[in-house]
């Protein structure tokens, strides 16, 4: 049913997707989103959506209660203003808290950004079929007959018949009394996108470093899920072996050790090799690292993988280098040498925070 | 209307029988229509301030967004809502329990009594509805033709300013009439020098000529400066002020008098809060209590009463304010507790056991709800002996705990902070004070300090939306910890500066 308030309403939230995209940059960079993310949705704190006004200032005003307590006795921690005038009244409005949907994010970002549409690899969408069950039907196996349903129907027809014996209940289901499971074999759609998120998690890698991945990465997610319906993440954590981890572990392991790309590498082409036939999938691998490699050797090892293994599978092939404590490393370099004219690798150098929102253009701008 | 739904019958007996009560009891109202609303209707008619059709805005979708997720997490539901207007239009709540729909026709009799009879009602316009949808009309057009964004944002502005009004303005008129022959006054007291009081031999000694001549020449001076002032004197209905004086296109001007005209309309409902709503309880409870609650119904209308009448810590509840005062006041008169007798004894005993059976408290709380509102109300009934018995306290915020803390009980301090926050409905008062300013056409407001400063941040964002209604240089003259300052805002810059602030 349509509403009155749905215009203004509709228009309420353009205003607030406005102001997301004017603080997108302040967003991305804090973080602070990935810690209000719901199922499908993250709350973001909006401040002020209200109209300014002369009003007295909140310290001095003060003002009158009911009940019982002494003079000193606190009414409640910390700085905001106890409750006061109408019941029921809302609660401060200094801040106030938006559910927004990642895929409405997703499309904020994409508007902010520029980012183009991606493409999909292979115009068939794999779909696989589930069946369900969603009702009782009068007929089906006898493995599915439904013994409630069936006994009640049995015990109705036997009351109204009169042939019940309450003193000796004995239930005799007919042929019609008997009910079955029914089902529904409803379209699943199946992830045919995965991500290989891989991070070096050698000694240099700090806790600041992994926050900016973690940000990164979370954009990163949110986008291409908007743009494939079911995605996959694999998650790969190497110094100078590589393993793969769950999504958790990904973000906090700290290791320490040197640092052995091509082991990542190497356990990114099985992957690919083992699960994900590139016919039919859009591989997206993303390597965070500092770039500190631990020998040229290593490097040459890479790049052979990456030639041969890697790139022929994936849509793109991205590569954040993120600065750490210790210097920026050869191995952004090394790639592009390697790779400069090659459409399907990104490269990009991760300052700081501040620089996540780039590096996002420079990964996703290409829309492969 | 989306949602609606007929009204079914059991409902209407219920309402014929309430209203029986009601008018057994002496109140006056409005016949009252009735409309039985889904909650997400409900919530549609609340963010549109109990009317079915507004203009366009998005504050009322912001303000349907928090009602609705109120809703939804259980923290807030709309069990009735009631316009002035007359008939009296009213909502329901589908699904309510019928003991909640009772209590809530008898509470809504008695708003619509208020709103017939409480003096402060009486210049408002009794059919807002067609109001409403007249100004939503206008506000259409206008977007059409001028684009939605302009026109959105130029209201926007005129919100930022809603409160700049001057809420008594209905009942008092704020400028003498001008009298006939006005000319011939400059004429008369030309001559009307003020003299030093003197025996008649002395006058030429204690007043000579030289000092009279210096003496008429500072009236005339007074007297061309008055006339280079603009307003004559100060203003503090700011948005009527700007309809006569700012440079705007017509549509701007009027976007501005809907804005004006619908912050009159609800301006004595702020006025009146608690009376209105402690009135409405009064009679909900005793219609409930003493006629219309049967048996079974008697402890959920006991639970739901209560909790609207519950107070939290720094919390003052208008309903329950409103009728402890109400039934303190009844109690008064019914004992006879007032006149020079009773102020004048200062037995303690006397007055406790005080009963002089009058048996006047009806009347006189009914007399009360038509002459009073809230600040006149508190200042006259609220006494030492009900502050104590209701346990009022202040609060303050404590720099030294960083915590919100009862401060005192001391009664005067409470009545004060009390009709303190009330006056002028919580706000602050904003006059303009010159509109020609160093002759240059800029606009001076005066925010009339007492005793708390303005919040800043918003006071210089309200200067910008000023600026944009005035188009000249706008400057705002107030106190900050207890230094004056003037804030002026020039193409949305902000300067600051200190400036004297007579006391």
């Amino acid at each position: 049913m349509s509403q009155r308030i749905d215009l203004d309403h509709g228009r309420f939230r353009q205003i607030i997707r406005g102001k997301i995209k004017q603080n997108l940059r302040k967003y991305i960079s804090q973080g602070e989103m990935i810690a209000r993310k719901g199922k499908d949705t993250v709350s973001i704190p909006l401040p002020q959506v209200d109209l300014p006004r002369f009003k007295w200032g909140d310290k001095q005003g003060g003002g009158v209660g009911q009940g019982d307590g002494q003079p000193g006795d606190a009414l409640g921690q910390g700085q905001d203003k106890p409750g006061q005038g109408e019941a029921g009244d809302r609660p401060g409005e200094h801040m106030v808290e938006l559910e927004v949907s990642l895929a409405e994010l997703a499309e904020i970002m994409g508007e902010e950004l520029e980012l183009p549409r991606i493409q999909p690899k292979g115009t068939e969408k794999i779909v696989a079929w589930k069946d369900r069950f969603t009702g009782v039907r009068n007929t089906g196996p006898e493995s599915l007959r439904h013994f409630r349903r069936t006994f009640k129907q049995a015990l109705r027809r036997q009351i109204s018949l009169g042939t019940y014996d309450p003193r000796n209940p004995v239930i005799i289901p007919i042929r019609d009394d008997k009910r079955y499971r029914s089902w529904r074999s409803e379209p699943l759609p199946q992830s045919n996108a995965v991500i290989i998120y891989m991070m070096d998690v050698s000694g240099s890698m700090g806790d600041e470093q992994k926050e900016i991945v973690r940000i990164e990465s979370f954009w990163i997610d949110t986008w291409l899920r908007s743009q494939y319906h079911g995605i996959e993440s694999r998650y790969i954590i190497h110094d100078a072996m590589a393993k793969e981890v769950d999504r958790d572990t990904f973000f906090r392991t700290r290791e320490s050790g040197g640092t052995m790309i091509s082991s990542a590498y190497k356990l990114c082409a099985k992957m690919i090799e083992d699960d994900y036939p590139p016919a039919l999938w859009n591989i997206y691998p993303f390597h965070f690292s500092d770039g500190d490699n631990w020998s040229i050797d290593d490097t040459h090892a890479c790049v052979e993988l990456l030639k041969h293994k890697i790139l022929p599978a994936v849509n793109l092939f991205a590569y954040g280098q993120v600065e750490s404590p210790y210097g920026s490393g050869q191995f952004i370099k090394d790639l592009s040498e390697h790779f400069d004219d090659d459409q399907r690798v990104v490269t990009s150098e991760i300052k700081g925070k501040d620089a996540i929102m780039d590096s996002i253009k420079e990964f996703l701008g290409k829309g492969r | 209307m989306a949602g609606l739904r007929r009204f079914p019958p059991y409902l209407s007996e219920m309402q014929e029988e309430i209203e029986g009560h009601a008018r057994d009891y002496g109140l006056d109202f409005f016949p009252i229509i009735y409309e039985v609303l889904d909650y997400k209707t409900m919530n549609e008619v609340a963010a549109y301030g109990g009317f079915p059709t507004r203009y366009p805005h998005w504050r009322f979708g912001m303000d349907y967004e928090q009602l609705a997720k109120g809703y939804e997490w259980g923290l807030q539901k709309i069990y009735e809502m009631v316009i002035n207007t007359n008939p009296a239009y009213a909502y329901l709540l589908e699904g309510n329990s019928l003991v909640d729909q009772k209590t809530v026709m008898g509470h809504v009799c008695a708003h619509v009594d208020f709103f017939k009879n409480n003096y402060y009602f009486s210049k408002t316009n009794r059919k807002m509805i067609d109001g409403m949808a007249n100004h939503a009309a206008l506000v259409r057009r206008h977007m059409a033709r001028h684009g939605q964004d302009v026109v959105e944002d130029f209201i926007d502005t005129c919100l930022t300013l809603e409160n700049l009004i001057d809420p008594m303005s209905p009942y008092i008129s704020r400028v003498a009439p001008a009298k006939d022959g006005d000319d011939d006054d400059d004429a008369r007291d030309g001559d009307d020098v003020p003299r030093m009081r003197a025996k008649q031999y002395m006058d030429k000694f204690i007043n000579p000529p030289e000092y009279l001549e210096a003496q008429r020449k500072k009236k005339e001076e007074e007297k061309k400066r008055l006339r280079r002032r603009f307003p004559e004197e100060p203003q503090r209905d700011v948005l009527l002020f700007l309809i006569k004086n700012a440079p705007v296109d017509s549509w701007q001007r009027d976007i501005l008098e809907i804005v004006r005209n619908e912050a009159y309309y609800f301006a004595p409902q702020a006025m009146t809060k608690i009376m209105n709503e402690g009135w409405a309880t009064y009679w909900h409870s005793t219609i409930m209590t003493q006629k219309a609650a049967t048996a079974a119904e008697i402890i959920d209308y006991a639970d739901a009463t209560a909790g609207v009448l519950a107070s939290a810590p720094g919390r003052l509840n208008p309903y329950k304010l409103g009728i402890e005062l109400f039934r303190y006041i009844e109690s008064r008169w019914n004992k006879g507790q007032f006149g020079k007798e009773w102020d004048e004894c200062d037995s303690l005993d006397a007055k406790r056991d005080w009963d002089r059976r009058l048996g006047m408290g009806r009347r006189k709380i009914f007399e009360v709800r038509r002459l009073h509102n809230d600040i006149t109300f508190l200042d006259e009934f609220f006494t030492l002996d009900f502050c104590i018995e209701q346990k009022f306290y202040t609060f303050g915020f404590s720099e030294r705990s960083g915590n919100w803390e009862i401060q005192s009980r001391e009664f005067k301090k409470v009545k004060d902070q009390m009709l303190r926050m009330l006056t002028n409905r919580g706000q602050p008062f904003i006059y303009v004070e010159d509109a020609n300013l160093e002759n240059r056409t800029e606009l001076l407001l005066r925010h009339a300090h007492d005793g708390t400063d303005l919040d800043l941040g918003q006071a210089k964002d309200t200067l910008r939306a000023l600026h944009k209604v005035w188009t000249r240089p706008v400057s705002l003259l107030t106190r900050v910890e207890g230094k004056g300052k003037v804030f002026r805002c020039d193409d949305s810059t902000i300067t600051e500066k200190p400036a004297d602030y007579p006391a």
